[in-house]
């Protein structure tokens, strides 16, 4: 199925991005969920809103409609900074570092539970 | 030295998420984008067929039901907008170019909703079709619109449910109602199976979509799966599915079913169906009337952070 419109003959499946407006809407905010005492809070979405108070409301809305959290963040996204894939390749050899592993110690079975 | 590419194959084939910040295919990327704005705009229009009905329900409760469930429709919506825009489009563009035209929601929006039975009906077919395509979603390849599609099943789930139990109800009672019920069935079945699409050998979308794992079972086969799902229900509630070619197959282990009406199914895709202006109209309307809170609050956040400053 699908929600996707099917395409009829004749007609192109290009869809277009953009009005060319440079209006900007509201900014744009990630929300986080605590979902229950005692775990971290954990990124769930994100949303649009005016302000701080506007978006935490529509985040109790919009995400928290059925009891999903004790807790709720909201940062602005422009906030967050990230690693790019490319920049982050370094980071990600960090696995080759057995050593660093408790699995990569051999403990002789007479020892017991280690 | 691996290339952008095959990083991205590597992902597709080993039935791993593509994220975000990951390069991807130009095609891929434009097929999400039309995917997840034509579903995010379903979620929006699709609140207005229900609506219709909110200050017509029987009782509170049933009231009380709708606005939550025309309430959810929203929200997937903006699940999906949010989805999308991690793609490079914006919300308010995508809403711009809908009510010019340039963007589609699905065809099943554009049918009207003439009983209460309706809200019976697009429950339990209209949500259960939805969902058929939606579970697969959740296995997409995209990882911001498979999770979106986890958090929309749950809430569907509640959805269908809720229409079929209108429908029970209504099999319940009165001869009137009952014929109710019957008759929202007789005007709801073919259009939901509309929402497949077309023919696997007619879609022009479904290979390409297969084999990058955005869609990850044919039209056909979503189809043939709803059918035989939802015949044993129709059983149940003693209602007549109005198709006189609907048989069970034992060879094939599945119901053979009638043809579509394909020139209805293009009429409407094509602009023509009974409800596509009015449609269009109101979501024009909804948001130009709009305008002032979204200006007003713009001018309360700006205020503000100048009074912070």
């Amino acid at each position: 199925m699908t929600y996707e419109v099917p395409v009829a003959p004749g007609e192109s499946a290009d869809i277009e991005e953009t009005t060319g407006s440079e209006r900007e809407g509201w900014p744009l905010w990630e929300v986080f969920v605590r979902a229950r005492r005692g775990i971290s809070h954990v990124h769930i979405g994100s949303l649009h809103a005016a302000d701080p108070e506007s978006a935490l409301q529509n985040a109790r809305d919009v995400y928290t409609r059925r009891g999903e959290g004790v807790s709720v963040w909201v940062v602005p996204s422009e906030q967050v900074y990230a690693f790019e894939p490319e920049a982050a390749a370094d980071y990600v050899e960090a696995n080759e570092k057995v050593y660093r592993l408790a699995t990569a110690y051999d403990i002789p079975d007479e020892v017991g539970q280690m | 030295m691996t290339t952008p590419e095959e990083k991205f194959q590597a992902l597709i084939d080993a039935e791993e998420k593509v994220e975000p910040p990951d390069w991807m295919p130009e095609g891929y990327r434009k097929n999400l984008i039309r995917q997840i704005a034509q579903h995010a705009h379903s979620e929006i229009i699709g609140m207005q067929p229900e609506g219709n009905w909110i200050s017509r329900a029987p009782t509170l409760h049933r009231k009380a039901i709708l606005m939550a469930k025309v309430q959810d429709e929203a929200g997937h919506g903006l699940y999906l907008y949010s989805a999308a825009e991690t793609l490079g489009v914006k919300r308010d563009e995508m809403q711009e170019l809908l009510h010019q035209g340039k963007h589609k929601y699905s065809s099943i929006f554009n049918y009207p909703t003439l009983s209460w039975a309706d809200m019976g009906a697009i429950g339990w077919l209209v949500d259960g079709a939805a969902i058929t395509n939606q579970v697969m979603l959740t296995r997409c390849s995209y990882g911001p619109y498979a999770r979106a599609m986890v958090r929309i099943c749950k809430e569907e789930s509640f959805h269908q449910r809720q229409g079929y139990e209108i429908l029970i109800r209504l099999c319940q009672g009165t001869s009137e109602q009952k014929e109710m019920a019957q008759d929202a069935l007789d005007r709801w079945w073919w259009p939901s199976l509309m929402m497949f699409g077309p023919h696997d050998s007619e879609s022009t979308h479904t290979e390409q979509s297969m084999e990058w794992k955005i869609k990850r079972v044919s039209n056909d086969d979503l189809r043939q799966q709803f059918v035989d799902m939802t015949v044993p229900q129709a059983e149940y509630l003693g209602l007549e599915i109005p198709d006189p070619e609907l048989r069970w197959n034992p060879e094939r282990g599945h119901y053979d079913f009638g043809e579509i009406d394909w020139e209805e199914f293009w009429r409407v895709v094509k602009g023509n169906g009974p409800m596509n202006r009015e449609r269009l109209e109101h979501k024009v309307r909804a948001w130009e009337e709009g305008t002032w809170v979204r200006e007003a609050a713009a001018a309360h956040a700006a205020k503000k952070a100048a009074r912070a400053a």
